[in-house]
């Protein structure tokens, strides 16, 4: 097994390949009561037109199956498997983003029967159609819950805005129609393509000894068999630089209107060195101009344009990027108007060296808290593997950062065709 | 076994809480303020969290105070006011990158600190007073919380239900005060109570991290000056079983909110407190729970549904989110439960594994700076001596007995259903 020390973050990683194609990575804490462990797979909402494993020909699935394949994954013929994690005095967990799929577990005891349970419920599927059809009901009533909530559908409904035919555009968990469509077919036909152990990664972190762990992983993989490791061709359509919509209106019962400004990421970085690069650069100017401290953040709070709820976030991956920008506030065309005014004229922009000086201290000492937590090292260090990056290793590129490249970038970043504005307005 | 070194040290007017460990890259301060809930003073203490925040004698507004957390690699200063059992708290939390993964940045603790004295002991005022414009524009921020929270489907049915329960209790009382109590606050006034919360309220300073050696008794003694204080008490009357009622609201909304409060009679510090926290892990406290398997799983009605303890005023809530149209078999299923919890209709193996997972659960708290601090402030707030490592010693000795008679005491106060307009039949 290969190990790898941070010197200056003062943590080891062991990675190892296996044979079937599965990477596994371990990070020792001894210090720590827990263990985490978090199966990935790089499978997530935009993945739905690809061509299966062993077939020739592409096929579409209906919007949704990877969420309800999470779903379906813990219910097995004679059982749950969140009781064998409780059994076990594990608590687990399961997400799906746009891009993976993820299964998870921490724990205090039992860690080894706890990584064999996630490794086998993982791998081991049980679908059946009468098992598919009663899950429809438990996957709606997620649906409709999420439908209440304004800020989910003004998030949902600012990404459509931005993306005309990329499927990021698309709701996670499907909408009621398109999960009424999904069969026991469609589940085994993603399942087998994208569950193959060379598109999955498992992280192990915590209270553990490397050495062992990749023993068990490896006796556990043994027992099982998978097709030879193939490549999945996947297919995304081209989306254009600019965004599809560039307003909408949504209205549902807030008792304060909300703000959604969308700005549509162009030409990512294919290399993975300059991907990080634009990922740290993003986060920069973000906190540059939205953070408390940020150049933009002050003028709208004076202005009453925005209160607490004030959020920006990022999303980049390999082929899609966006940032979205939220308020709930009383004046949602002026929040809009500033903030549009503003984005359009970063060219114009001063930008000193001293501020960027202090905004990539802030971001080193965040980086160096985040690492507090072994569920976001896991989760993090997994997503980069994914994409042959170090997760580690980011924290180097951000202190290489110059600053003529950070006021580039800052000053091409935006331009008009790439906002889009959503509000939220009180129901009539 | 133990699981943290707690150090209590009797300082002049405060009780200063050292906690070392090896487990975080980071240090954490805490400062808690605590008076009894009551509603004359409650609002003004919910405003001083957002008002403080605005700027300092030396660092003149938001942003330069922003800006000065910022340079020391991105210090985090949280201050928020909150509620625990029949207390109100006001938190201020610093958060900083341990100083070993900075080279040559010794001062980060001693710089933090002062900004930390800073913000409480010399905020930006003139002739004794806050600003009237900054109190005013903080007061539509708290205003704008307020609002928010009625947003959130799921806590505002919670917050109803607290409120219709506890009418005539302490705890009933909101947090974040009331928006018709913000009229008479000015700027001199709030200055009064930042005054007496200062000289009057019970203060415990916790420092988590890798500390030993940091000598920190010095430091925030440079920084504390405190008189001896002498906090309020306030005895509050015991609560007597009362006929159940039941709440019907309607709003536009899709999904309802099915909340059920119950008294347990049982607070933190009890000999059957752990007994109360091993029957809600069996009841609603795990997705292995009798209401998630009953409610969710076996019968598709929910998406959610668990219990929650509120271990200060012998509370239990359940909550659920629901089709309107199942009002009456949600409740009936989740009654249900409640009936096999006192008949003892639960094996030792789940009484084994329950206690596991709590017992996980507090493990795993320790593993959380904020979680450590928490856990040991309970013992403040239920003015009783019991660590956590008691905690879990506590929950190893539950019986099945002790569970079934705690269970029995268990009665049902109110049932609280947020509906969709026309929905939820008459149920109510």
């Amino acid at each position: 097994m290969e190990h790898k020390y941070y010197k200056q973050l003062d943590e080891t990683i062991y990675t190892k390949k296996l044979e079937n194609g599965l990477t596994v990575c371990v990070l020792p804490r001894k210090e720590m009561a827990k263990t985490f462990g978090i199966f990935t797979t790089k499978y997530g909402s935009i993945d739905q037109h690809f061509v299966p494993i062993n077939q020739q020909e592409a096929v579409k699935v209906p919007d949704g199956v990877a969420h309800f394949l999470e779903h379906k994954l813990f219910e097995k013929e004679d059982r749950d498997v969140f009781h064998d994690f409780s059994k076990q005095g594990a608590s687990a967990n399961a997400f799906t983003s746009f891009t993976k799929t993820a299964y998870l577990f921490s724990a205090t005891s039992n860690i080894d029967e706890n990584i064999k349970t996630l490794l086998d419920f993982v791998q081991e599927p049980y679908f059946s159609d009468e098992s598919v059809e009663k899950e429809k009901g438990i996957i709606a009533q997620e649906i409709n819950m999420y439908d209440d909530q304004p800020d989910w559908r003004a998030f949902f409904g600012t990404i459509k805005n931005m993306f005309e035919k990329h499927p990021v555009h698309i709701d996670i968990a499907g909408t009621v129609d398109s999960i009424n469509k999904i069969t026991k077919e469609d589940l085994y036909t993603c399942y087998e393509s994208f569950y193959h152990p060379s598109n999955m990664v498992l992280f192990i972190a915590g209270n553990i000894e490397p050495e062992n762990i990749l023993e068990l992983v490896q006796n556990n993989q043994k027992g099982k068999t998978f097709e030879p490791p193939q490549p999945i061709e996947r297919f995304y359509p081209e989306e254009p630089k600019a965004v599809a919509n560039k307003k909408t209106i949504l209205n549902m019962p807030v008792s304060i209107p909300k703000a959604f400004v969308g700005i549509k990421e162009a030409d990512i970085p294919k290399n993975g060195e300059e991907f990080i690069k634009r990922e740290w650069l993003l986060d920069l100017a973000l906190d540059f101009l939205f953070s408390k401290s940020g150049v933009i953040y002050e003028e709208m709070y004076e202005k009453n344009l925005i209160d607490q709820s004030f959020s920006y976030e990022s999303y980049l991956e390999e082929n899609f990027g966006f940032t979205i920008i939220s308020s709930n506030t009383k004046n949602p065309l002026e929040f809009t108007e500033v903030l549009n005014n503003h984005l359009v004229n970063l060219d114009k922009l001063s930008i000193d060296e001293n501020t960027f000086k202090r905004i990539k201290q802030k971001k080193i000492g965040q980086f160096i808290r985040s690492l507090n937590s072994l569920e976001l090292i896991a989760n993090q260090y997994s997503h980069y593997q994914m994409m042959d990056l170090d997760f580690f290793e980011s924290l180097a590129t951000l202190e290489s950062l110059t600053f003529d490249e950070y006021k580039q970038f800052i000053r091409s970043w935006v331009s008009e065709e790439q906002l889009t504005q959503l509000i939220v307005e009180k129901e009539a | 076994m133990k699981l943290a070194n707690e150090k209590v040290i009797e300082k002049n007017g405060y009780k200063l809480h050292l906690i070392h460990t090896k487990k975080f890259k980071t240090v954490h301060v805490n400062l808690k303020f605590k008076a009894p809930l009551d509603r004359s003073t409650v609002t003004k203490r919910a405003l001083l969290p957002y008002v403080l925040q605005q700027g300092t004698n030396n660092y003149s507004s938001a942003r330069d105070l922003r800006l000065a957390l910022d340079s020391l690699y991105g210090a985090v200063l949280q201050i928020d006011a909150s509620k625990k059992g029949n207390s109100h708290l006001l938190n201020f939390r610093l958060e900083l990158a341990n100083s070993k993964f900075i080279e040559g940045n010794q001062q980060l603790l001693q710089a933090g600190l002062a900004l930390l004295a800073e913000v409480i002991y010399n905020p930006k005022v003139e002739n004794n007073q806050f600003s009237d414009k900054v109190v005013n524009r903080e007061k539509q921020t708290l205003l704008d919380k307020m609002d928010a929270i009625k947003d959130e489907k799921m806590s505002y049915a919670n917050l109803r239900l607290i409120d219709e329960m506890c009418k005539d209790e302490a705890f009933s009382i909101h947090a974040h005060g009331y928006e018709e109590d913000l009229d008479e606050i000015d700027g001199k006034l709030l200055f009064e109570t930042l005054q007496s919360l200062l000289k009057d309220d019970q203060l415990d300073v916790y420092v988590v991290g890798d500390i030993e050696g940091l000598d920190i008794e010095k430091k925030i003694g440079e920084y504390l000056k405190r008189e001896k204080t002498s906090p309020l008490e306030i005895e509050f009357a015991e609560v007597k079983p009362r006929k159940m009622q039941e709440i019907k609201e309607e709003q536009k909304i899709q999904q309802a909110k099915l909340h059920l409060g119950f008294r347990t009679f049982v607070s933190f510090g009890d000999t059957n407190y752990a007994a109360l926290q091993v029957f809600n892990g069996l009841f609603g406290g795990f997705p292995s729970s009798k209401l998630f398997l009953n409610v969710r799983e076996k019968h598709s009605l929910a998406y959610y549904a668990a219990s929650r303890i509120e271990s200060h005023v012998g509370l239990l809530f359940v909550f659920s989110g629901i089709a309107p149209e199942q009002y009456d078999r949600a409740k009936t299923i989740i009654l249900e439960q409640v009936e096999d919890m006192k008949k003892g209709e639960f094996t030792e193996k789940e009484l084994d594994q329950t206690k596991e997972m709590i017992i996980n659960q507090i493990k795993e708290t320790m593993d959380n700076p904020q979680g450590i601090i928490e856990l040991h402030y309970q013992q403040v707030i239920a003015d009783t001596e019991k660590s956590p490592s008691a905690l879990l010693e506590d929950i190893n000795s539950v019986s099945y007995d002790d569970i079934v008679s705690v269970a029995n005491q268990l009665h049902l106060d109110t049932i609280y259903v947020l509906t969709s307009e026309g929905g939820s039949g008459n149920g109510a």
